[in-house]
């Protein structure tokens, strides 16, 4: 199953005019930097961890760093698997990792202009009620009572959602859901994902992906919210 | 005054006849009668006994680096040498054993002499002979002294119970009395013994590469039944199941360290990165998991000794017919060069190095397998992050961004031009290491 999803997202990007997109060739100014060190990310996830415009590749810019550590470890130990990110950071240290996620929470590149959505308005309108309201019948929170209001991410271990795809938001609650994506325990997505049906995942991905850019990108605090679930990459 | 004296003493009396009770009831408490008489000497000894027992096992554990055993025997994210990583041969899956001392499902009960017998000759405590996939046919080179320190290591870390799970062999690999041939085919049991016509230093590296470092595993071609032929040592071949080409290292057409300067090889080795070259993919494994740990010298007593390899091309340089690219291909090769690659590694392919590797003049492009250049340019990597390069550069992918047709064509363009005389590789060539996935 995480095979073919792979060879999927590898085969339809082939054809995506990419030499084009200048963000994601490799460029910097000075070896002895960081910028120069991250270039084995960029022609993915973008020269500032924009994203880039093939469909499946996350924007990494802005997410919480302890989330895209907590991301980067589970690529190397295994414990998150996509082959082509567990291949390339397996030989690589905790304080470089920890680097690397300090320094895309960091960037504040644009957000690309959102894709036309091809849902209809029902789905549209089911997206956005679980998302804002989640569905108290089936005991779904909102995507927003973590995520942040503005679809931000938290501090320390909650990503944002803003900017991202259909597909990879799909892709992801639809491994949770079926086990071959999780978090730290307790994992609270795992608990949230479970109570989705696939009717749920479309519409939530297509709504998010709908959503404009914020108006400040950083993550909400911490220490402002109670979280409906507890979740282990929260603990500190 | 006197009474308050006599009070205090009292006190004193019983405290002290309440402290010796304690003392005597503690577990494995002498007898209080010997303890007097013996304790300076005893305490001394011990003292020096504890210093020896540590030493041994601090020269195990830095042995144990050396054979990296923890490579092979964890499971990702598993607990350390409990064993359990599934490892893919061409002849079905074996599951590798638990290595810590827990009783029932490790190797708790085994014995100085077991291990020494198994590391000396692939027989296990219980008689069985072990599959070559534990490098024995290397580890034999091991001196009963070292055998003895990585075993006293291997004692002292925490036992896990977990119980080892059967190998998933295909007939008839799974008969075990097959090993009998491989051995008699392939197994020379013996220890190192120190050519007297070199230096100790070429006689420790020596040591290290044919004995714990068990470099052979790899780069010596391994044959349809899983077998190397010591006429060919070291000069390299594919990697069974991994899809990479371990270089001759014997080869200056490939990775032949005869040209090379003594801290290029011992920085490739324990740096993982060097003027030369970089490692990636299982070398990349292999620095990071055991070579970064080495001291100094014994690396560069593993570089003196590679270095030293007799240079034998069995091979000649290809021809000009071999080497004759369509011009359209070039040109597209030169294009994509231009645009993804010259950034990092230079318009004439000089590279900055150690953060990005040469092109021009470098063995590992050039060499006849395109193999590792093919896999580099669809997956990128990055060097191993170690103690000399905690923060290492790394390449990103391009299989997403390029056809096999400009992956093909980028890869022939650096194997030819700037005087490099590699020979051109096929779109074809290119789908096929396209369809594997990373690793």
């Amino acid at each position: 199953m995480p095979v073919k999803v792979l060879v999927a997202a590898l085969s339809c990007c082939a054809a995506s005019a990419a030499l084009a997109q200048s963000d994601a060739v490799p460029a910097f100014k000075t070896v002895d930097s960081i910028e120069a060190r991250v270039q084995g990310c960029v022609t993915c996830h973008g020269q500032d961890g924009q994203g880039t415009n093939n469909g499946y590749f996350p924007r990494i810019a802005g997410k919480p760093a302890g989330y895209l550590y907590n991301q980067l470890a589970a690529f190397r130990d295994g414990t998150r698997r996509y082959a082509p990110m567990n291949y390339l950071v397996a030989y690589l240290p905790d304080d470089y990792l920890r680097e690397i996620a300090g320094y895309f929470a960091k960037q504040r590149p644009p957000f690309a202009a959102k894709e036309t959505s091809t849902a209809d308005a029902q789905t549209i309108a089911l997206g956005q009620s679980v998302a804002t309201q989640g569905n108290p019948r089936k005991g779904v929170p909102a995507c927003i009572s973590c995520h942040g209001n503005a679809l931000t991410g938290m501090e320390p271990g909650i990503p944002g959602l803003v900017g991202l795809r259909p597909t990879y938001i799909v892709a992801q609650l639809t491994r949770w859901r079926v086990g071959e994506r999780h978090a730290s325990e307790p994992d609270c997505m795992k608990r949230v994902a479970e109570r989705l049906s696939d009717d749920d995942i479309t519409a939530v991905a297509a709504w998010l992906s709908q959503q404009p850019a914020p108006k400040d990108p950083a993550p909400v605090s911490a220490s402002q919210v109670r979280m409906p679930f507890a979740c282990g990459s929260q603990q500190r | 005054m006197v009474i308050a004296m006599r009070i205090f003493l009292a006190v004193v009396v019983l405290a002290a006849a309440a402290i010796g009770v304690v003392f005597v009831m503690r577990p494995g408490a002498l007898p209080a009668d010997t303890r007097p008489r013996v304790l300076s000497t005893t305490a001394a000894s011990a003292a020096a006994a504890a210093t020896a027992a540590t030493k041994v096992i601090t020269r195990g554990e830095y042995l144990a680096r050396a054979g990296d055993c923890v490579a092979c025997h964890t499971a990702p994210n598993g607990k350390a040498f409990a064993g359990g990583r599934p490892m893919p041969t061409p002849f079905g899956a074996l599951y590798v054993p638990n290595i810590t001392p827990d009783d029932e499902t490790g190797i708790g009960r085994w014995t100085p002499d077991d291990f020494y017998r198994m590391m000396h000759t692939g027989v296990s405590k219980d008689g069985t002979l072990l599959y070559p996939a534990m490098p024995f046919a290397s580890y034999t080179r091991v001196t009963r002294e070292d055998s003895d320190a990585i075993y006293n290591y291997l004692m002292s870390v925490a036992p896990v119970r977990q119980q080892n799970r059967p190998h998933d062999l295909k007939f008839p690999f799974n008969n075990r009395d097959l090993l009998l041939g491989w051995r008699t085919l392939y197994f020379r049991e013996g220890e190192y013994k120190p050519d007297p016509k070199q230096t100790a230093q070429w006689n420790r590296g020596a040591y290290l590469v044919q004995g714990l470092g068990h470099c052979a595993m790899c780069h010596t071609a391994i044959n349809a039944l899983g077998g190397s032929s010591e006429s060919k040592a070291f000069e390299g071949g594919m990697i069974p199941n991994q899809n990479w080409y371990a270089p001759s290292l014997t080869s200056n057409r490939e990775a032949g360290l005869g040209d090379w300067e003594l801290k290029d090889i011992a920085d490739l080795l324990q740096v993982g990165a060097s003027h030369r070259g970089t490692t990636y993919g299982p070398m990349a494994e292999v620095v990071y998991n055991s070579l970064q740990y080495l001291t100094d010298e014994d690396v560069n007593a593993m570089a003196v000794y590679l270095k030293a390899l007799p240079q034998r091309d069995t091979e000649a340089p290809p021809t000009s017919q071999a080497r004759l690219v369509d011009p359209q291909v070039m040109e597209t090769g030169r294009k994509v060069y231009a645009a993804q690659c010259a950034m990092c590694h230079g318009g004439e392919g000089k590279g900055n190095a150690p953060a990005y590797p040469p092109l021009a003049g470098n063995q590992s492009i050039t060499m006849s397998s395109p193999v590792n250049s093919i896999r580099m340019v669809l997956n990128g990597g990055y060097a191993p992050g170690t103690l000399k390069n905690p923060r290492p550069h790394g390449m990103p992918p391009f299989s997403h961004i390029l056809n096999d047709e400009e992956v093909s064509a980028v890869v022939t363009y650096i194997r030819e031009a700037w005087g490099n005389n590699g020979t051109p590789v096929t779109p074809a060539q290119a789908n096929d290491l396209r369809k594997l996935l990373p690793e």
